[in-house]
């Protein structure tokens, strides 16, 4: 590795590490914007242009707060929990494929911070290790209604990490590799893995949610139940770590969904803006100007992914925690194995459609049981 | 008993799988949120835009002049009596020789004072007034004060200049100016 090299690659993740936490950043507004949409409202529009200062407004007031910590909680632990939480939600954007490469004289830069060719199994480390930051958070806080939401954050985890992992062996299975580069590279033009893996997809979106402690699953901090959840006794920029590291994860989510089932990079016709690019501009400011269209295309559905984890937040209730934990261990569990399954038939025998089995029966079993259920009694309006 | 024709009886029976798979209605949770966040915004941004509050709304008052511009009040003191503030005080005098273009009984207030922390805006002064001479302004707030002797109203506030006339029924009004600014407060 060479000095350009060095030079270009650092600039690279420096850049990737600003846009994750500007992105983050914004985030937070466009939750409250989109929060406000959807009620009818506005939201956020006083802090500059639309409420674009909103963000800077809030980091402001978060400094500013009393940074208070409890007499009876564990002082280095205590501070530890939001250390680990956000970082934690920093490592994992590492391994992310953000386009093809960067053509600089003859050298060939992935837009990547690194390419580990366990990249998956790494995301799934990183994102595990998470949970520590609740968890010691919660329990160092010396606040029974912290534990509880802690404990309640690890067991979800931890239920819904076997759903999470045991969705994408099956992508894993028709790409043969771990590398994340890999699989978006599999994906090559139009050929996403959302079209042989829709169920795939969609228990590893609902997983995501809950390893995000999104809503319908965000039962740690459930305020009817557990006052404020694991993050109950912390304030001040503490808490504001807390916050910021689920709208982290809830980016690196976005991207790794996009990167696994929506073709990261890829766009149908691709090759043509390519080769079109660089006939017209040159080898090396053709190559750059088609990663970088990859690139925001991988952007757009990112933000389409954020902006989709939101409109669930502001449309569904929390579930119950009963409910919580028998989706998990009762549905998911068993389906993700059934569609390795039924994808590991669809190897052997070369079917490349072969999990749409599995949704064709569910279609079937859901138009049959709803046709077999007892009709309402409409019972007459007593005036 | 039923109270409402819209009371539902509560059932339990047992969920078909289409209601145990939560997708269908997770999808149609969906579409009615996105219809809203493409829908009209009911907010007023306020100070950007200003509501008309319609011609009972109850402001700033005023002590009307006739068509030749003569003052109507009497000095009755009904208003004040009425006055569940008692926010209202007033001084009577008799109408000089040579004054009858300025006042339009014999008896007229010399002086005529609302003070703005007690008056609640009932709007029960209008009512009980006989010569039709205080009126509660539609279309114009209180402006706020930021010192005590800006409180108590005075007749130089109160009755209505000859070149901007109130008219209750103004079909231009369109919105009702409720910016109380401090340009007006220094004027």
């Amino acid at each position: 590795m060479n000095t350009t090299e060095l030079i270009i690659k650092g600039i690279l993740i420096v850049v990737l590490f600003g846009v994750t936490l500007l992105i983050a950043m914004y985030s937070t507004w466009a939750e409250r914007k989109v929060a406000g949409f959807i009620q009818d409202r506005f939201g956020p529009n006083r802090a500059g242009p639309g409420g674009i200062f909103q963000p800077l407004a809030d980091a402001g007031k978060m400094f500013f707060k009393e940074d208070f910590i409890p007499s009876q909680a564990n002082k280095w632990l205590f501070i530890l929990g939001p250390c680990l939480a956000i970082l934690t939600a920093l490592m994992s954007s590492a391994v992310i494929p953000f386009g093809e490469s960067i053509r600089y004289e003859e050298l060939l830069i992935p837009v990547q911070g690194i390419e580990i060719n366990i990249g998956i199994l790494y995301v799934f480390g990183v994102v595990s290790l998470g949970v520590y930051g609740l968890m010691v958070g919660g329990w160092a806080s010396n606040n029974k209604f912290s534990l509880l939401g802690a404990i309640r954050a690890a067991s979800q985890n931890i239920s819904y990490e076997i759903g999470f992992g045991l969705s994408i062996i099956a992508i894993l299975m028709m790409t043969g590799s771990l590398s994340i580069r890999a699989i978006v590279e599999s994906q090559h033009g139009f050929a996403w893995n959302l079209f042989n893996q829709p169920l795939g997809f969609i228990i590893f979106l609902t997983c995501a949610f809950a390893e995000c402690n999104r809503t319908p699953f965000d039962l740690p901090e459930c305020e009817t139940e557990l006052v404020g959840g694991y993050h109950t006794e912390y304030s001040s920029m503490k808490l504001g770590f807390y916050l910021f590291a689920e709208y982290i994860n809830m980016f690196v989510s976005s991207a790794i969904i996009s990167s696994l089932y929506f073709g990261g990079y890829n766009y149908p016709g691709m090759d043509w803006v390519r080769e079109t690019l660089t006939g017209s501009l040159g080898a090396a400011t053709g190559h750059n100007l088609a990663t970088l269209i990859g690139t925001i295309v991988l952007f757009g559905k990112i933000f389409f992914f954020i902006f989709f984890f939101m409109w669930v937040r502001w449309t569904l209730p929390r579930f119950r925690y009963d409910q919580l934990m028998n989706l998990g261990w009762k549905t998911f569990i068993p389906l993700s194995i059934l569609n390795v399954v039924v994808t590991g038939f669809g190897l052997l025998f070369d079917i490349k459609y072969a999990s749409w089995a599995i949704i064709i029966v569910m279609v079937i079993m859901v138009m049959v049981s709803s046709a077999r259920a007892p009709k309402p009694v409409v019972q007459p309006q007593r005036t | 008993m039923q109270l409402t024709n819209r009371s539902k009886e509560v059932s339990n029976k047992q969920m078909t799988l289409a209601e145990k798979m939560y997708l269908p209605a997770i999808a149609q949770g969906l579409a009615i949120t996105i219809k809203h966040f493409f829908a009209k915004k009911v907010t007023v941004p306020y100070p950007e835009v200003k509501r008309y509050l319609g011609p009972v709304f109850r402001g700033h008052h005023i002590l009307k002049r006739d068509e030749e511009g003569r003052e109507r009040c009497t000095a009755c003191g009904l208003c004040a009596v009425a006055c569940p503030a008692e926010a209202i005080s007033m001084v009577a005098a008799e109408r000089k020789k040579g004054e009858e273009n300025l006042y339009r009984e014999e008896k007229y207030a010399a002086v005529y004072e609302i003070n703005m922390l007690r008056c609640i805006f009932c709007g029960l002064c209008e009512e009980a007034c006989p010569k039709q001479a205080v009126y509660l302004r539609h279309d114009e707030f209180v402006p706020i004060f930021t010192e005590r002797d800006e409180v108590i109203y005075g007749k130089d506030k109160l009755v209505e200049k000859m070149d901007a006339r109130y008219i209750r029924n103004n079909p231009d009004a369109q919105a009702t100016p409720t910016e109380p600014s401090y340009s007006r407060l220094s004027s």
